[in-house]
């Protein structure tokens, strides 16, 4: 598919179902929140091949550039059902049909995953996260997965693959990508300094990451973005640079790609980028796209604040960085300035005597946005805590510290929760949220104390499948050992 | 008393009838090519409509600027009430539903105008060029701001069986409460959406409806046209769960007005947002309730008011608030009660059908009194449901009924002990005394739900059968597929009956012009009514081709049958499509209409006495969670379920719907929360905001059986209607958070609302330790 002029903001749902008149791809939603329209972009990486399940809805269509894009409709051979069709029909996993065709993308992608565990019912959870069904209660589409997935592919996608691979490279190039004109263009620039300088050129553009967020100003708000720089050509712009005592996130690594490291961090980090969103769009979903949207209910700024997270800010080919929670300035306000771009984040370690804790408050466990966020990192001194740095999301119009708590907290004693009670009070100075449609400001409130004494309690030993319903550590440490 | 069942037609061998026959489309749903409205192919030259809403929720229009929208480009026509030839009126009764609002607005969000463009995206952005401006009054939103203010929208309707008020001041123990119920988003995955095709002087019109036949009425009266005129047609829809009963027809009205003054082909597809701001969902209630009972805790009278939020028009809200009444007693025996329903008009959207209808509402507001009982008296609440279940000498419900087929107790017995009930109580026990941030919860809850539509000349459908010379059968009836397996399991049935594979019997799309004056496929009773109706059909087909072969192959009629693609005839045997060939060269009729109406059930709504429903559905759920007191999180850990569908039709399908219906009604009792702003402003109007459930919500531990025993009354193989009485099983979990809380503050009564979200609970968490 080529873009022209006028649809540069043509969303691949709109390009399939319009254009190509193939409607087994279906809109729920617009918004990236049901994955009716779920496709799967076959990409080749090092060698190999990633089949990204994303949300065609809010994905533009130069998005796909680069990939193969394969939809419900590509799947049965003649009369043949592909395995995770048939065994969707096997369990009747369908009743209405029309969230199937994004259930069946889904799970043709974890049929196509590399996977280091067995698969089980947690993980098929998981992976279909992001996508809703009315009318089955989930059960059989799990068992289809259960039965279908899980094990090596070996349907024609895999034993096509070089073909395949050989039809991409074809297509695949160094160049940069520019459709459209100076007035009105879909640019993708494949090295940093060509996105410096684009940027410079056009300091009025979008910068698109995942466009998990920018496609909804398309559907929902019918914004007319007459420029947009896509960073998903950007070469080296996604890297993760995983050393010693921290760990660099390019700008535009994805949330799924940054789950592992964050996860030998802390346990709970890896959970929070789970619990972030579904699969679909943790797939395109990117680090600096979370960071530089500013939103206060993002939720990795919370969390890479208490680590204590510098941001690298890029203009032209000049580099400056800050702490992360100084790049958050006021409600819908950074500290970003004309034609600077996030380049990266660096996340430091813990250190042997830090402690690191966080939770996400929200009405659904998976794929919801958080009421309340918090993250707390505890430097310990004996039993002692030296030293604490909390950051909340949910608590103001950006995501922040809660410095009067973090100074309280200091010298406070782990076993003795009556030391804890200058801290848990000085949270009331720290935030004045406010109510919405998630959450009243006085369950905020209540939350965040609540938040920080679980978190004590945890740090002081208590096992957490006695204090926490989801994430327990335990299983985790198990699965890891 | 029904006469007691045939056992030996009851357990005759069925061949097709009974299978766990997969979904019809399940094939094509897995490929993307079952084609829902918005996929059939575009006709040329069609149009694209988008609708503009009030900006306010209560006021008079001052100015409707529509110049800017009509300049905008690629817009052909802009609609107003004006354009509307015929009535302005898209309701199922009671004419007070404007398809475009003139002077007044009554809801945030009521449809003012109709934009009509070349595409689709060319509708929508002009659709906010217009200037809307409107004299704001203040709004109702609340069900208790309407009570304050008396505003209804029908008037008040009393159940009364005895005397309440004497026996509630006898008693020896009384309690009295308030619970709030939200309400729920249908969110079926599939939204609004119509297309009309104009044709010369008639409307065909393509609907995602549960009821074509009421969209064709609407938009007769608009076009002022014959009602032969108009054709409404539905293959399939995407869920609709009571969404769609009368909720689809302003959109189709729209697309058909628009199709009629452009002569051109229009569609209409409502985005997910204006969706769920335009169309009604189920109703928010407030009940207030005293409840009497015995040191036994055996309940001797319970008085209930069940408030309700209608919103601006009275839709099907009569009919809602009558079955809410009508389960106000779910599975219990009252020896005296008064059961007021107040029907509230606030300035929010039509509240309408959902799943329940009313029903779920009512059954949750004597669970908590139930609760509240055994709280009371320091009793397991399992024991409490137990000693008042409707039994022997204690059948009579609040509305003259006797429940003459209750199989709860056995039901209730085996759940008990499948679900391992008595240990699992002093395991939980335990937890909770030696857990100080989480606590676990236990609840076994029953669910006794009346079918047949209340209304009771509802209660009919239609059928026609064809079958062609190749022994191929067409199957159409007045039932609408929504996902439910309604078209399958007929199917099953004529198949049964004609003694052909499933294969050939072509399942066609549900329209007006070959079943007329149908019901809408609501209320549980899509396959009790169309089964029959279709029975019927193929039987009178059945009856033609038996005589017919009698005379040919010179037997008696008795000694012919129809099984395995084969007919015999004494020792003949003769493939199907064969005979059908030979009958049609011997000049019989191969097609015929069905009919059926529902037996035995009347009702008088001005003593409030009779039998409105044919028989009861039965279910029994146990649920198990752990509550997060600090924070009110909350997690199901395990479901049993034991369920009552008669002789199944299709024990796949069964199943499919209790899964679903309970998962749809934990969605509602626990995490979707419809958040409307002072200003009656829907707050939560998409997915990223409004939280249906998702798969790790549902536990890993599910265990769901039928429960088996033919239905009492003749039904369709005497089966029983499945649709709904299980989201109701979803009670259970209800009652198992307030278990969990209770434990915090042994005796006293758990004041949670529902939905129990985590701020509810932990609400509710901080009310205890406060009272």
């Amino acid at each position: 598919m080529r873009l022209r002029d006028g649809a540069l903001t043509l969303t691949l749902l709109d390009y399939l179902r319009l254009t190509e008149r193939a409607t087994g791809t279906k809109e729920g939603c617009a918004e990236g929140d049901c994955g009716a329209c779920t496709v799967v972009l076959r990409r080749s990486v090092g060698g190999g091949f990633v089949y990204q399940p994303v949300n065609a809805c809010i994905l533009l269509a130069g998005q796909a550039d680069g990939a193969d894009v394969i939809t419900v409709e590509d799947l049965a051979d003649g009369a043949t059902l592909h395995p995770v069709q048939q065994a969707m029909v096997e369990q009747h996993g369908s009743q209405c049909g029309f969230c199937t065709p994004g259930f069946i993308m889904a799970l043709f992608a974890l049929y196509h995953a590399q996977r280091d565990a067995p698969l089980d019912r947690a993980a098929v959870n998981d992976w279909i996260a992001g996508n809703l069904c009315r009318c089955t209660g989930y059960r059989p589409i799990v068992d289809a997965a259960l039965a279908s997935c899980g094990g090596v592919a070996t349907d024609r996608f895999a034993t096509q693959e070089a073909e395949a691979a050989r039809a991409l490279a074809a297509i695949d190039g160094e160049d940069d990508v520019f459709a459209g004109s100076d007035e009105r263009f879909f640019a993708a620039p494949a090295s940093i300094p060509a996105l410096a300088a684009l940027y410079a050129k056009h300091p009025d553009a979008v910068l698109v990451g995942g466009a998990t967020d920018v496609g909804l100003w398309i559907t929902k708000q019918f914004h007319e973005l007459a420029k947009i720089i896509w960073l998903g050509r950007v070469r080296g712009l996604d890297a993760i640079d995983d050393v010693a005592d921290a760990i660099t996130f390019g700008a535009t690594a994805s949330h799924e790609a940054a789950i592992p490291h964050l996860a030998a961090i802390d346990p709970d980090l890896g959970e929070l980028m789970r619990r972030f969103a579904g699969k679909q769009i943790r797939s395109v979903g990117t680090i600096g796209g979370n960071i530089a949207n500013g939103s206060p209910i993002g939720d990795t700024p919370p969390a890479l604040i208490a680590l204590g997270a510098t941001l690298a800010l890029q203009k032209g080919d000049v580099v400056r960085r800050i702490p992360l929670e100084d790049f958050f300035l006021a409600y819908g306000k950074q500290d970003r300035t004309a034609s600077e771009f996030v380049r990266a984040v660096q996340v430091p370690k813990l250190k042997v005597d830090e402690r690191f804790r966080c939770y996400k408050i929200s009405k659904r466990f998976d794929q919801d946005i958080s009421a309340v966020m918090g993250a707390f990192k505890v430097t310990l001194a004996g039993a002692r805590i030296a030293a604490a740095r909390i950051a909340f999301g949910g608590m103001a119009a950006t995501p922040k510290r809660a410095l009067a708590a973090e100074a309280a907290l200091a010298g406070a004693d782990l076993g003795d929760a009556g030391s804890w009670q200058a801290a848990l009070a000085a949270l009331a100075d720290d935030f004045s949220p406010i109510t919405d449609q998630r959450a009243s400001a006085d369950y905020r409130r209540d939350v965040v104390r609540a938040l920080l004494r679980k978190a004590l309690m945890e740090t002081a030993g208590a096992a957490t499948h006695r204090t926490r319903v989801v994430g327990i550590r335990e299983t985790a440490d198990a699965a890891a050992s | 008393m029904p006469p007691p069942p045939d056992l030996a037609e009851i357990d005759a061998p069925t061949r097709t009838v009974r299978a766990p026959t997969m979904h019809d489309s399940a094939v094509r749903h897995v490929c993307g090519t079952a084609v829902y409205v918005d996929d059939i192919r575009e006709p040329e030259g069609m149009l694209h409509a988008a609708v503009g809403g009030a900006t306010v929720a209560h006021g008079r229009i001052k100015r409707l600027g529509l110049d800017a929208v009509r300049a905008a480009p690629g817009v052909v026509l802009v609609l107003t009430a004006a354009d509307i030839p015929g009535r302005n009126d898209c309701s199922p009764v009671m004419g007070d539903d404007p398809i475009f609002a003139g002077g007044v607005v009554e809801f945030r969000g009521q449809v003012l105008f109709a934009v009509v463009a070349e595409t689709r995206d060319a509708a929508r952005r002009a659709v906010r060029l217009a200037e809307i401006e409107i004299d704001a009054e203040p709004p109702l939103v609340t069900v208790d701001q309407a009570l304050a203010a008396e505003s209804r929208i029908l008037p008040d309707y009393t159940f009364r069986k005895g005397d309440s008020a004497a026996a509630l001041a006898a008693a020896p123990n009384r309690h009295a409460g308030t619970l709030r119920i939200g309400g729920q988003e249908h969110f079926y995955l599939e939204g609004q959406v119509a297309l009309a095709v104009p044709g010369e002087d008639e409307m065909l019109v393509h609907s995602s409806t549960q009821h074509p036949s009421e969209l064709q009425h609407t938009i007769a009266r608009m076009l002022k046209l014959p009602q032969a005129a108009v054709t409404v047609e539905v293959r399939r829809m995407g869920g609709a769960f009571g969404g769609k009963e009368t909720q689809a027809g302003q959109w189709a009205a729209i697309a058909a007005l628009a199709a009629r003054l452009t002569g051109r082909p229009c569609k209409l597809r409502l985005d997910r947002d204006d969706d769920m701001i335009m169309t009604g969902k189920r109703h928010d209630f407030r009940a207030d309730y005293q409840i009497a009972f015995d040191n036994d805790g055996r309940i001797q009278g319970y008085d209930v008011c069940l408030a309700s939020r209608c919103g601006y028009s009275a839709d099907l809200s009569g009919s809602i608030n009558d079955r809410a009444m009508f389960h106000a007693d779910n599975a219990y025996y009252l020896p005296a009660a008064t059961i007021l329903s107040k029907r509230m008009k606030t300035h929010t959207v039509s509240n309408t059908a959902f799943r329940g209808f009313g029903g779920p509402q009512g059954m949750l507001a004597i669970e908590r009194a139930i609760d509240a009982i055994a709280w009371t008296l320091g009793r397991d609440p399992l024991d409490v449901r137990k000693r008042n279940l409707y039994g022997n000498g204690r059948d009579m419900t609040p509305y003259g009924m006797r429940v003459t087929d209750n199989i709860l107790p056995e039901m209730i017995d085996a759940l008990e002990r499948s679900s391992d009930y008595r240990a699992r109580r002093r395991t939980v026990a335990a937890f909770n005394a030696d857990s100080p941030l989480l606590k676990r919860g236990l609840a076994l809850t029953p669910v006794k739900f009346g079918i047949s539509f209340t209304n009771t000349f509802l209660n009919q459908a239609g059928a026609l059968v064809h079958v062609y010379q190749d022994g191929t059968v067409h199957l159409n009836h007045s039932g609408t597929e929504m996902g439910q397996g309604l078209f399958i399991k007929v199917a099953q049935v004529v198949a049964e009956e004609f003694g052909i594979d499933l294969d050939r019997v072509q399942i066609t799309a549900t329209t007006t012009g070959k079943v007329p004056n149908t019901s809408a496929t609501a209320a549980s009773s899509g396959s009790d009514l169309n089964g029959m109706a279709a029975q019927a059909a193929a039987r009178a087909i059945k009856a033609r081709l038996t005589d017919f072969a009698a005379a040919e192959f010179d037997v008696p009629a008795e000694q012919i049958s129809f099984r395995d693609n084969q007919v015999f005839a004494g020792n003949t045997a003769i493939p199907f499509p064969d005979l059908v060939h030979k009958a049609y060269r011997g000049q019989v009729s191969l097609s015929s209409t069905g009919f059926y109406r529902t037996p035995r059930i009347h009702w008088d709504a001005k003593t409030a006495t009779g039998r409105p429903f044919f028989y009861f559905a039965y279910g029994a759920a146990c649920s198990e969670v752990t509550v997060d007191i600090t924070t009110g999180e909350m997690k199901v850990e395990r479901i049993d379920i034991l369920h009552d569908v008669g002789r199944s039709l299709n024990p796949a399908i069964d199943i499919g719907q209790i899964e679903g219906g309970f998962v749809q009604g934990m969605g509602w009792l626990t995490a979707e929360e419809l958040v409307f702003d002072a200003e009656g402003r829907l707050l939560t109007h998409a997915p990223s905001t409004y939280k249906v459930p998702c798969a790790s919500d549902v536990p890993a531990d599910l265990r769901i059986a039928l429960f088996d025993g033919p239905n009492r009354e003749e039904t369709i193989y005497r089966s029983k209607a499945v649709g709904e009485p299980p989201l109701m099983l979803a009670i259970s979990v209800f009652a198992a958070i307030a278990d969990a809380l209770h434990s915090l503050s042994p005796g006293k009564s758990v004041p949670l609302n529902a939905p129990a979200t985590p701020e509810s609970i932990l609400h509710s968490v901080k009310e205890l330790a406060r009272a």
